[in-house]
């Protein structure tokens, strides 16, 4: 077995001697940043709390650096794990620069003054989450995404080997979501800190992760990297999804297809269908699409959200099958939406199925900008 | 841009600390005048040239030797050591229950130790006539103690501040009761001295009640000091504490038992005196425009020390000669500040 650099092992977690989760086995390397999900309550914060030793494990051991996460004292973890609490801090008369200064605590002397060095780290921190304008506000009179990135600069100038974060990205808007997760990427990768969070934000977390760790009932569900984990029936699973889809490619979510008898054919491909799907979807329509190769953007989603869809192999000429197949669901739908996409050699068909929908007075174009 | 940023942390640090200087002046400044105001006036007039000569040459008349040394300077001496400590209590329990309107008197910790100490007043006077300091104080301790750990059973159970405060209020209302229940079925000649306590006052003060609350409140505010690097990280929650290397369940050990060995001192040498407790902190980080554990602890000290004094002399002088309690003038000084404090925090909401 690999050494692990954090290991949890045979770890139960919970509250009172109760677990909520048991049997938790994850290894972590140094560097890596690793992602609690699962639904909300399934106990990743419990598990983080657990890490953290702000509660005792129940059963099993958390391992950190070859020695057993008990056998620190507080002040020498303190020295190597930094934390981002969910819970709101509202401190009193403290300026941004107080706060993230807090984080040099296990450094400086029995009265905690800080020195010029403690001064110099402080700073450094604030530039490294692009604070430093707020140095002199007051810690509550900032705005959400501004007191997320100070409270990061306050773990990062505690100087850890190991961030903790509790769902960091909460209240933060996209903006700041990205803004946070880049840095702590970078963090993590310039510095071989190693990150483990919770994220509510699935697309996120498969995008900034380098392991996922599945949450859910009383164990874990999965783990592993993003690619093993992230296919849309892990996801649909995990979270309990019966009404949507998961793209695992995109990340993207999808709200579930209408269904019934498909009332509009919609004739596109490279990707210009998608925002007329999108659009007959909220409208609730339910509809048909085609002609698509299996390898077009416009496939990704038309499967996921049309009721019917007409494909075709990729790279091949479109057969006179699935002409024929369009060809029937324009008969029957009592709209046919043409999107603009080329028409060349390969699809020289397409242009037979639009003079029927003309012939049948179907025929609806829309331009990108339109819909 | 970076030496622009660092520039500015400079000039803030600068900023703050000639804040911080000109508060802790004007605090001696207060301090020295209200001393001198206090030894100057009362139902004896002297004048201030002899006062000096009486207390630096201990020269003049013997009455009036006997007034300043024997009366006056034990009085002074006494409301600042315990209007000190009053507001340091009420800073530590702020700190400890995340809760700005804690204090020694609106949690009944106060009410404890008076009911404990009337207690042991009484029925000590029976057996030995004379009740020493030191089991007063433990009486007190004791009594504080034991509504102390009252409030925090309720604590855990309820985590909401006005829940908390209306449970300390109720403690507070059946120490009381206890001790009036006590009181009336005392003798007449055991509550004579208990009256005047029991409603707080500082009058009666001499020189061994004074050397001993100077030794218990000097060490348990030395102890405090060290204290504020912690307290500083208490500030930020429990849990982000703990993650800075605090080891929490000793740390609240140590702030509670301070917090009561110093309420326990006030009650037991002046009774339980209001407000001073919440009031205080309050005013001090205004006006130091920080909660810095490292300067708000040595400024509520001598904030609370001056805020004594002069209620004292308030106390003896409004209606001289009759004297009132000193609650009545640290409550009429103290609630309006508690409640501009409700009302500005509402606003910032």
């Amino acid at each position: 077995m690999a050494e692990y650099y954090f290991h949890l092992s045979g770890l139960s977690v919970g509250y009172q001697g109760t677990p909520i989760i048991r049997e938790i086995e994850i290894g972590i390397h140094q560097g890596e940043i690793v992602t609690l999900i699962g639904p909300n309550g399934a106990g990743k914060s419990t598990i983080l709390k657990t890490i953290s030793r702000q509660l005792q494990p129940i059963d099993g051991n958390v391992v950190f650096d070859r020695k057993g996460i008990t056998a620190y004292t507080y002040k020498e973890l303190a020295s190597r794990m930094a934390v981002v609490l969910t819970e709101r801090m509202k401190p009193e008369l403290m300026t941004c620069h107080d706060v993230v200064a807090t984080g040099r605590y296990p450094y400086t002397g029995r009265l905690g003054i800080l020195t010029a060095e403690d001064e110099e780290k402080v700073e450094e921190a604030m530039r490294s989450v692009h604070a430093e304008e707020l140095g002199a506000r007051d810690f509550n009179a900032i705005s959400d995404g501004q007191r997320q990135r100070v409270l990061l600069a306050r773990a990062i100038c505690q100087e850890p080997d190991v961030i903790l974060l509790d769902e960091p990205t909460s209240f933060l808007d996209i903006r700041h979501k990205l803004e946070l997760l880049a840095i702590l990427r970078s963090m993590a990768k310039s510095r071989k800190i190693t990150v483990i969070m919770s994220l509510h934000e699935i697309d996120l977390a498969q995008k900034v992760s380098d392991k996922i760790v599945c949450v859910k009932g009383d164990h874990i569900f999965g783990y592993g990297t993003p690619e093993s984990i992230f296919d849309e029936k892990s996801i649909r699973d995990l979270y309990d999804i019966d009404n949507g889809y998961f793209d695992p490619l995109f990340g993207s979510i999808e709200l579930p297809r209408v269904e019934g008898d498909p009332q509009v054919f919609v004739l596109s491909s490279c990707g210009t269908g998608i925002r007329v799907y999108r659009s007959l979807q909220k409208q609730g329509i339910p509809f048909a699409a085609g002609i698509l190769a299996t390898n077009d953007l416009d496939y990704r989603l038309a499967r996921l959200l049309a009721v019917k869809t007409v494909t075709a192999a990729p790279f091949e000429p479109v057969p006179e099958q699935a002409y024929a197949e369009a060809g029937e669901l324009i008969r029957s739908c009592q709209k046919v939406i043409l999107t603009d996409f080329p028409i060349a050699s390969g699809n020289a068909g397409v242009r037979r199925l639009i003079r029927a929908a003309q012939e049948e007075g179907k025929l609806e174009k829309t331009g990108l900008q339109e819909v | 841009m970076d030496h622009g940023s660092a520039g500015s942390f400079h000039e803030e640090n600068f900023r703050r600390r000639s804040r911080y200087t000109l508060v802790f002046v004007l605090l001696a400044a207060a301090f020295c005048a209200i001393i001198v105001l206090n030894i100057n006036t009362g139902n004896v007039n002297i004048p201030l040239g002899r006062i000096l000569n009486i207390i630096f040459a201990r020269s003049g008349s013997v009455d009036e030797v006997n007034i300043v040394w024997k009366i006056r300077l034990p009085r002074i001496l006494m409301s600042a050591i315990l209007g000190g400590a009053l507001a340091l209590s009420g800073f530590l329990l702020q700190t400890f229950f995340e809760n700005p309107i804690a204090g020694p008197f609106v949690l009944g910790i106060s009410s404890g130790a008076k009911m404990a100490v009337a207690i042991v007043m009484i029925y000590f006077i029976d057996m030995f006539g004379k009740v020493p300091s030191v089991i007063l104080i433990l009486a007190a301790f004791v009594g504080a103690m034991a509504s102390t750990g009252f409030i925090l059973l309720v604590s855990k159970a309820v985590h909401q501040m006005a829940a908390l405060l209306v449970a300390g209020i109720m403690i507070g209302y059946i120490c009381s009761a206890i001790t009036e229940f006590a009181i009336t079925f005392a003798e007449d000649s055991d509550i004579v001295n208990l009256h005047s306590w029991s409603q707080g006052s500082f009058s009666g003060s001499n020189w061994g009640n004074v050397g001993f609350a100077a030794v218990v409140v000097g060490i348990t505010v030395a102890l405090t000091f060290l204290l504020s690097k912690p307290i500083g990280a208490y500030q930020l929650g429990e849990h982000y504490a703990q993650s800075m290397g605090v080891n929490v369940k000793r740390f609240r050990v140590a702030l509670i038992l301070i917090s009561s060995i110093l309420s326990a001192t006030v009650t037991a040498f002046a009774g339980p005196i209001s407000f001073v407790g919440i009031a205080v902190p309050f005013l001090m980080k205004r006006a130091l425009g920080t909660s810095k554990p490292l300067v708000v602890i040595p400024a509520s000290f001598f904030g609370g020390a001056v805020f004594c004094m002069f209620c004292d002399l308030i106390a003896r002088m409004a209606f001289a000669p009759t004297e009132l309690n000193i609650s009545t003038v640290t409550s009429v000084l103290g609630a309006p500040v508690v409640i501009y404090m409700l009302i500005r925090r509402q606003g910032s909401r």
